[in-house]
């Protein structure tokens, strides 16, 4: 079985290097983040199989809070190139309660 | 007895190949579809689609080879983060991109098209 696990980290680095191309090359912001998301979600795969191959499964916990990093970071990445900005709120409710404080603030003033 | 455990054996481990050979394969289409596809939105679909997908078989060869242990859990784990946080990734990036102005590149090859009125 490590024969299998090794082709199958060998074909992942081949895709992590394909994608590492598209985020050099990518025409566009979005092409970008695309291949940042997809290159962690290989990068999650990569970690998991390697650690399997060289009999580490400590390494697995390490998979699992990348995955979760990956995710968040790619939200906040589009929630920045959206906003300029991460205070900005997402939901329509939280943006008035924001509106209504800013107001009552300039009011004060 | 023990004979049907190592056949069964053998049947996961045949298994688990498959699984995994598939599942690499997926990923490498979705690689090569990311470098050759010639728009944002046909890139998103090869990355979004064949990324899932191919995750999901690797994940599946790699717990039919763990069995039944811990090990195990946390890789059904990952699979279902990987399930539920990739296609909603992809739909934001596409969601931003469509947001921002990016148009689809409706016609093939579209800036020869466009010389001739958009007929071809």
């Amino acid at each position: 079985m490590p024969i299998v696990d090794f082709f199958v980290a060998g074909a992942l680095a081949i895709a992590m290097a394909i994608m590492l191309a598209r985020l050099f090359i990518g025409p566009t912001l979005y092409d970008r983040v695309l291949a940042l998301n997809s290159f962690g979600t290989k990068t999650v795969l990569f970690l998991v199989v390697f650690a399997l191959m060289v009999n580490r499964a400590d390494a697995i916990d390490i998979a699992i809070l990348y995955a979760l990093l990956n995710f968040i970071s790619t939200i906040a990445i589009l929630k920045f190139f959206r906003y300029r900005s991460l205070e900005v709120a997402l939901t329509r409710m939280e943006r008035g309660e924001i509106a209504k404080k800013q107001a009552e603030e300039e009011q004060k003033t | 007895m023990s004979e049907f455990l190592l056949i069964l054996d053998r049947g996961l481990d045949i298994l688990s190949i498959a699984a995994m050979v598939a599942g690499v394969v997926f990923v490498l289409a979705g690689a090569i579809g990311v470098m050759r596809l010639p728009d944002f939105y046909t890139r998103m679909h090869a990355a979004g689609v064949t990324d899932t997908l191919g995750a999901e078989l690797i994940m599946l060869g790699l717990i039919l080879q763990a069995g039944w242990s811990a090990l195990s859990l946390k890789l059904a784990l990952i699979g279902l983060f990987i399930f539920l946080t990739s296609p909603t990734a992809t739909h934001a990036v596409a969601n931003a991109a469509y947001r921002a102005g990016l148009k689809p590149l409706l016609k093939r090859y579209a800036p020869d098209s466009e010389k001739d009125g958009g007929k071809a």
